[in-house]
């Protein structure tokens, strides 16, 4: 069975700017997709590429085996987009906005009324079909956008980061619509910025950074791959400068610990990598112990899709203070992202 | 929407469709554009119904120019315009071709305003069997646009002393107001593809509207104006829809042969000018060709 999505080498560029350098990643039938970078990442550059929005400059796209550059109505009959910003016609009610879809997608009258109603029921949009789309919420929005791009039961939805700017009702509601989504058999492939998203949702996904993969692969793999346990200590709820570099400086000699960092940022907690499989957490109790320190909180976990991130960033992983600025930034970007 | 995974329905809803061969059906194309040519032109009618102020406004203002140019000139000599020709007699023709030119020329902002905001996408990621049908569809409503506003402005000027030409005369009105909108149309929703944004092409539409309302001989005959205008006008297409609907409210006895204007070169009869006309509308519709099959950047 070819594949669902290949994408090879793509190259895009916008006047100067490089948007995409060298994007190349392949998506199988069946599966959620997600393709995770940072604002400015050339994620929405390659799905206006994928969905036949945009000429790339060089490279290779193709959609279930055929090439979308070459046959771009193919690939338009069998993908369904649903964009970054959700463009909905203000005047029009949800169903009328249906009904032209049905008709771009030459869908015949009796079996388009039909889906309308299928996909209004399972939204949740029959309070909302029929009044004017100017009068819906963001969730409500999306939910139509999410209809009208299904409405021709593509063979892979592409959805530009559906979840930014929703309440999080409104992006549970997605995360558990794009699960079924998938569980009936569609392929999905999903943008985001937010990585406890695709770690959610996807079974496999791309990195990219700066117009360039930087890692394939299932989210298992990729944790795998970086290696080694996370373990979080606290020893007080404040601890001091002090005793945190006490406790690195004990800890440090245990032979299973790779590295010790003290986040400042996080009232001077302690962020170990130590080998996977060590029990590691009693013996680091027990030199605690020992050394007359005290033990607030103490817990490990494996390596999160944001440790990936920043290791194949080649952005000093245990860099604590960049660690804090990145979480500040995704979260200023999301504030801006909810104007 | 609870319990999404649970029934098989929801899940048959959600399955991609499985038989491809019944996806791509490009056996009908002329009915598939029919169809999508409808469903556009569906939703700006829906509009207008919903926002009926252009159609208002689109109605005011050419009867607000017949009375403003009529009394403009109300004084001019007798018989300035031609024999025994009544100024309101000679504007008619002019209003009535302008008023469609202007609707035509703003054709492009809708469409803008779709790219701005991302709705065309929707469009452009659907299959449609040709780009031409969001040509199709805009002209579709421009034309009727214009037709209820020749309509007031000639019941308007039959009022104000024009006189009301046949049937015949009537339908050759039609003919001539659809093709100057279908060109005009499709060069305006060009730009619209073309232009980087509204801001553009509103300057454009600034810049050509009431030129080529001067340039033509909507509100003066040809034999007034300086021999450079004389050439412009002449090259104007408005000219070429002005002038035989002219003829047709002077003239009830009309053929296809009659001669209806004088150019600086050459005489044009009525079936010239059609043919002038049609010219026009083929040169816009293959000069935007290109436009229509770019991708955005
Ligand atoms: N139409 C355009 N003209 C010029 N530059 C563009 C255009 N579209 C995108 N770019 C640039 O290309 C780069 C990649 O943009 P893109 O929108 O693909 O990023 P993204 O990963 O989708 O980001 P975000 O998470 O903010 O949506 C950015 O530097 C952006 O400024
Ligand atoms: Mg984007």
């Amino acid at each position: 069975m070819a594949a669902a999505v290949v994408i090879k080498n793509l190259k895009k560029s916008y006047g100067d700017v490089l948007a995409v350098k060298d994007i190349s990643f392949t998506v199988k039938p069946g599966e959620i997709f997600g393709l995770l970078g940072p604002n400015g990442a050339g994620k929405t550059t390659t799905i206006r590429c994928l969905c036949t929005l945009a000429k790339p400059d060089d490279g290779k796209i193709e959609v279930g085996g055929i090439s979308a550059i070459d046959n771009p109505k193919v690939a338009r009959q069998r993908l369904g987009y649903v964009a970054q910003e959700v463009a909905i016609d203000k005047v029009l009610t949800g169903k009328e906005l249906l009904q032209l879809q049905a008709a771009l997608y030459h869908i015949p009258k009796a079996a388009a009324k039909q889906r309308i109603e299928q996909l209004i029921e399972v939204l949740g949009l029959q309070d909302y079909a029929n009044k004017q789309a100017g009068t819906y919420s963001g969730g409500i929005r999306k939910r139509l956008d999410l209809a009208a791009g299904l409405l021709h039961q593509p063979e892979v939805l592409v959805l530009d980061e559906p979840t930014v700017g929703l309440d999080i009702e409104s992006r549970r509601i997605v995360w558990d619509f794009l699960r079924a989504l998938k569980a009936a058999g569609t392929t999905v492939l999903i943008t985001s910025h937010y990585l406890e998203e695709i770690d959610a949702l996807a079974d496999s996904l791309a990195i990219i950074d700066r117009g360039v993969v930087i890692a394939e692969g299932t989210p298992s793999q990729l944790k795998d791959k970086i290696g080694g346990d996370r373990v979080t200590l606290r020893i007080r709820e404040f601890t001091s400068t002090d005793e945190a570099e006490k406790a690195q400086h004990l800890l440090s000699s245990l032979p299973f610990v790779e590295e010790i960092i003290i986040n400042k940022a996080q009232n001077n907690s302690l962020n170990l990598i130590v080998q996977t499989g060590s029990n590691c957490l009693s013996k680091i109790e027990h030199s605690l112990i020992e050394a007359g320190l005290p033990i607030f909180s103490l817990a490990q976990s494996r390596p999160s899709l944001d440790d990936v991130y920043l290791a194949a960033t080649g952005k000093t992983l245990l860099d604590a203070e960049l660690a804090a600025a990145s979480t500040r930034d995704l979260k200023k970007e999301k504030k801006q992202q909810m104007k | 929407m609870t319990q999404l995974t649970t029934s098989s329905k929801i899940k048959s809803t959600l399955a991609p469709n499985s038989n491809k061969d019944t996806q791509i059906d490009n056996s009908n194309s002329l009915g598939n554009f029919i169809q999508e040519t409808l469903a556009l032109t569906k939703r700006l009618f829906i509009q207008l119904q919903r926002r009926p102020s252009t159609l208002m406004a689109g109605v005011i203002q050419p009867f607000m120019w017949l009375i403003l140019f009529g009394a403009l000139f109300s004084k001019a000599p007798q018989g300035l315009f031609g024999n025994d020709l009544s100024y309101a007699k000679f504007l008619a023709p002019g209003i009535i071709v302008f008023t469609a030119f202007s609707g035509a020329l703003n054709a492009g902002l809708p469409v803008m305003f779709d790219r701005e905001f991302g709705f065309l996408n929707r469009l452009l990621v659907a299959p449609l069997t040709s780009r031409y049908s969001i040509v199709a569809a805009s002209t579709i409503y421009i034309i009727t646009l214009a037709f209820i506003q020749t309509a007031v402005i000639v019941g308007a000027s039959a009022f104000l002393d024009a006189g009301l030409p046949g049937i015949a005369g009537l339908s050759a009105i039609a003919l001539i107001v659809l093709l100057i909108v279908l060109g005009v149309t499709a060069l305006s929703l060009g730009l619209a593809f073309a232009l980087p944004g509204h801001i553009e092409l509103i300057a454009v539409i600034f810049v050509t509207n009431l030129p080529l309302l001067f340039a033509s001989t909507a509100l003066a005959p040809l034999d007034f104006m300086a021999g450079w205008l004389q050439v412009i006008a002449s090259l104007n297409p408005l000219t070429y829809a002005i002038e035989p609907i002219r003829y047709l409210y002077l003239h009830g006895d009309w053929t296809v042969g009659s001669i209806v204007m004088n150019t600086p070169w050459a005489e044009v009869s009525f079936g010239g000018v059609i043919l002038v006309l049609l010219a026009f509308d083929a040169l816009v519709l293959f000069t935007i060709q290109p436009l229509l099959r770019r991708r955005f950047a």
